[in-house]
């Protein structure tokens, strides 16, 4: 049973790594480069949510709703004003770039918000699922999670496979030098890529906050760090991968903390990425290139 | 393109000026004339500068994105505080200079034999996906150093993990890291560890090895043709670097009274990403120029308070941003003539 | 290898029947065999039952529509990409189980058909490149600046000096190879390649971009880099003119099988490369 319990967990952990992975491999996918402030995008959702529900007495829903609201004018605004003037820069510009973002996102919470963490509310107030005569405790943040997973899950496949957006998406990703002479509006693209990545990044939060309940400016980054593995895990820019590398890295370390030790639970998640890629080069689901001569 | 005389003259000229500023620096020292924040930071400038020289012969000689260069960092910190604190407990050495050497060089080996054992499986991949693991294995060593306990007793070293109920006097205490260090770094033994990863990055790079480091970076498929083992020497630079890093940490390590593993994050080996990639992606007297700068700005800015962070991380965008503005590339290159040479692989020589 | 190992190994060695010009260069051992090479990339047979001889001092040329698999050949033969299917033996030496690098030290050096010059070095570092095994020393003498490292760097300096000297270009020695002239490019890839010191040399196109000016210089090049180093060479070529002038024999490819051999008369006269190149003409459809 505490097994079983464990699992639950590791999924439900496992599927905030996802949500959080797909911001990572969209944007890699379609933009080519490591947006290192996602993490803490979602840090500003969870304020902002947290800041909604305590202070302006905004029912939880319209608190949620405005977080992806203000993530995604967040992303997207990110896009425009520091990657955009950096596409035919090295990826290595790009990267410090985003770090920079990721600091300046974490600097100026710290500055509204303080250093000290805040305890996030639970938005579900509904009674924990008795399982099994009481053995399996199942909260409620647990399930909703893992429910929200699966539904951005099918919602994403559907709109990348058959919205036209997602069509053009899928072409700026394969090629964006023939995707522009087909006439598709490459900046266009990227900017809803961020903007979809970011709304996603809200839920995150959300979530995130829900099942661990400490909120601090540096509250994205760890979580950030561990979705991108997850991403590369899974095969970066491939979605399925995203979904199926982070509930995979959540089992992992919810299972690796509770069988072999609470202190290396982190290390036990990077170790079995590196055994993975070294493996599997591009990771999971990932298409292997071939360099032509 | 810079022709070996140039190359000759930059390199005479930032070894001129490093002696020039170490002279200064110490009759300033020996005069008192030097404020105390900034005597306090000069040993660990010498550590940041060893860090971001090595780090570049990575990123900017080998072109592999290392993102846990501070793992290395790490590993010599540490195994320099053992040897250090196991020399002077079990052996009774008490020359400061003699221990603080044998730090170091052990610091650099051992750092060095993990580059090995982390290369091999690392440099079988590419681009962001050896990125990515360089990532990971920084992040596996911060969070096994929180769980490694390390005690002397007479000559025997105790090791414990996850277990720190050792006999003896405790030289590391798992997540509390190291404690009561005995700092034996001295900014004479700084300057000469500077002036000795110089000398190995420099000579390397203008060497036959450095040019097949170089080729295998500019196009591999042509390096192999023209029998170059790519993987041999992506691996000499990789362990070079691992080595001097492992150096600087043991210098950084004995120049503080306690050292947490937490130190030597992410955010660390970012940070030195960030001096290599503002000093110029292969320049190699660029990124002593800013980590210099960059370990000092910090604390100039400290007049900014909170803002301070803030105010680095939007120089740092600002810079990227308008250093790869197309306008101001052509006005920069207009104005500097000699420099209207491809971004990259141009400043790959000092 | 020394010349009595060479002949030594020559009796070792059957003289292959299938030689395309079996006149040419007999009583030495042929520098390269193919037999029955090819490569599937997915079930399709992007190179297929390739099998050729080629002589110790032989100019051969390799030729056929774009799409034949001419390219691919040469990835085989430097093992960019590795044979599903045949054998290939270098002077005798079975070529199965060597990388790229082991190709390059046993003795094929190659050009490319997009030029892939590092073009961030000088023409002498990328000259210096190519001596990478000729002329060594190691990484701890050029670290600590030992008398081999010195040594070392002065036979690299005077051995690219002549090697640049073939074409004229010891001028241009601190010049950034990527700032060059396209043919010019060309040329420094050449004088790379010579510089591993070759038994059999590959060419890529390399009067691509070239005018006939340009290419008739080329041409003169070629045979006395022959003559001078006393090497194969084969090249790929969609100049006639150069391929018809120099070549000694020919082989052509079409859809990945070779569908002629033989002199550039031979060529010129057979009716299936005539077929390949114009297409079949449309009485014989009828």
């Amino acid at each position: 049973m505490i097994f079983l319990s464990n699992l639950v967990n590791g999924i439900s952990l496992g599927s905030i790594y996802a949500i959080i992975a797909l911001g990572y491999t969209m944007v890699y996918g379609i933009a080519k480069m490591l947006n290192f402030a996602h993490g803490d995008v979602i840090m500003v959702g969870a304020y902002i949510i947290f800041c909604g529900a305590q202070y302006w007495g905004l029912p939880a829903p319209v608190a949620v709703l405005l977080a992806m609201l203000v993530c995604t004018v967040l992303g997207m605004t990110i896009e425009k004003l520091a990657y955009k003037p950096l596409r035919q820069a090295t990826g290595l510009a790009v990267l410090i770039t985003a770090i920079g973002m990721s600091y300046l996102l974490q600097n100026t919470a710290l500055l509204i918000w303080g250093a000290n963490p805040k305890v996030f509310p639970s938005p579900f107030s509904t009674d924990a699922l008795h399982l099994f005569g009481g053995e399996l405790v199942i909260k409620p943040e647990t399930l909703i999670t893992i429910l929200a997973n699966v539904v951005i899950m099918i919602a994403l496949s559907l709109f990348i496979s058959r919205t036209k957006m997602g069509k053009a998406m899928r072409c700026v990703s394969e090629d964006r030098g023939a995707a522009e002479l087909m006439g598709i509006n490459v900046n266009r693209t990227i900017s809803v890529t961020f903007a979809i990545g970011s709304a996603l990044a809200a839920i995150a939060g959300l979530l995130l906050c829900s099942s661990y309940p400490m909120l601090q400016p540096t509250t994205g980054s760890m979580p950030g760090i561990k979705a991108f593995t997850a991403a590369v895990f899974g095969g970066i820019g491939s979605i399925p991968g995203a979904m199926l590398g982070g509930v995979l890295l959540g089992i992992i370390e919810i299972l690796g903390k509770a069988y072999i030790s609470t202190e290396l639970g982190d290390a036990i998640v990077f170790a079995v990425l590196i055994v993975v890629l070294l493996v599997r080069p591009t990771g999971l689901l990932g298409k292997p290139v071939r360099e032509k001569v | 393109m810079k022709t070996k005389k140039a190359r000759l003259i930059t390199q005479t000229v930032t070894y001129a000026v490093l002696i020039l500023l170490f002279v200064i620096l110490t009759v300033m020292i020996n005069n008192k004339s030097i404020s105390r924040t900034l005597k306090g930071q000069l040993i660990p400038i010498c550590s940041w500068i060893v860090m971001a020289v090595s780090l570049n012969l990575v990123v900017g000689i080998s072109g592999e994105l290392s993102l846990g260069h501070a793992g290395f960092m790490s590993i010599g910190a540490f195994s320099g505080i053992i040897v250090s604190g196991w020399l002077l407990n079990g052996f009774g050495m008490e020359d400061p200079a003699l221990r603080l050497f044998l730090s170091i060089l052990c610091g650099g080996v051992i750092a060095g034999i993990f580059g090995v054992l982390i290369g091999i499986p690392v440099l079988r991949l590419r681009g962001d996906y050896l990125a990515i693991v360089t990532l990971a294995f920084g992040e596996i060593i911060k969070n096994v150093m929180n769980c490694v306990y390390v005690s002397v007793e007479g000559r025997s070293l105790n090791w414990g993990f996850l277990d720190g109920n050792l006999p003896g006097t405790l030289l590391l205490n798992g997540p509390m890291g190291a404690v009561k260090v005995k700092t034996i770094a001295t900014f004479g033994a700084g300057f000469i560890l500077v002036i000795f990863s110089l000398i190995v990055v420099l000579n390397l790079v203008n060497s036959r090895s450095g040019r097949a480091i170089m080729a295998a970076r500019d196009n591999r498929i042509a390096a192999e043709a023209m029998g170059i083992n790519i993987t041999k020497y992506k691996m000499m630079a990789f362990v070079t670097a691992a080595v001097l890093a492992g150096m600087a940490g043991a210098l950084y390590g004995l120049s503080m009274a306690t050292l947490l593993p937490t130190k030597f994050s992410f955010n660390e080996s970012i940070n030195v990403l960030v001096f290599v990639v503002l000093g110029g992606i292969g320049n190699i007297p660029g990124s002593i120029v800013s980590a210099t700068a960059l370990t000092i700005l910090p604390e100039k800015l400290r007049f900014l308070q909170n803002y301070r962070m803030l105010a680095y991380a939007i120089l740092l965008i600002l810079v990227m941003v308008l250093g790869n503005n197309p306008l101001l590339k052509t006005l920069w290159r207009r104005l500097i003539p000699g420099r209207n040479r491809e971004q990259t692989g141009e400043e790959m020589r000092a | 290898m020394s010349e009595t190992k060479r002949r030594q190994q020559t009796h070792m060695v059957p003289y292959p029947s299938r030689a395309i010009v079996p006149e040419r260069d007999l009583g030495s051992m042929p520098v390269l065999e193919c037999s029955h090479l090819g490569i599937e990339f997915g079930g399709l047979k992007a190179v297929d039952d390739f099998s050729v001889v080629m002589g110790r001092t032989e100019i051969g040329g390799l030729i056929g529509p774009n799409g034949a698999g001419k390219t691919t050949v040469f990835n085989l033969l430097t093992k960019v990409y590795q044979p599903t299917h045949g054998t290939m033996m270098l002077e005798g030496r079975d070529m199965g189980s060597m990388n790229t690098v082991d190709v390059s030290k046993a003795g094929i050096a190659r050009t490319f058909q997009n030029i892939r010059l590092f073009n961030n070095m000088t023409v002498e570092e990328n000259v210096r490149i190519g001596l990478h095994n000729q002329i060594r020393a190691g990484m701890f003498s050029g670290i600590f600046r030992l008398p081999r490292h010195w040594k070392a760097e002065k036979a690299q300096h005077e051995k690219t000096l002549e090697l640049l000297n073939i074409f004229d270009m010891a001028g241009m020695a601190d010049e950034r190879a990527g700032s060059l002239p396209y043919g010019a490019q060309r040329r420094l890839e050449i004088v790379r390649a010579l510089a591993t010191n070759p038994k059999l040399l590959l060419l890529d196109e390399p009067a691509a971009g070239m005018n006939p000016h340009e290419t008739e210089e080329l041409m003169e090049n070629i045979i006395r880099i022959r003559d001078q180093f006393q090497i194969a060479i084969l090249l790929i070529e969609h100049d006639m003119n150069l391929v018809m002038g120099i070549c000694e024999d020919i082989c052509v490819l079409n859809f990945g099988k070779i569908i002629a051999k033989g002199t550039p008369e031979e060529i010129q006269a057979n009716p299936a490369v005539i077929e390949a190149y114009l297409g079949k003409r449309k009485e014989a459809e009828a």
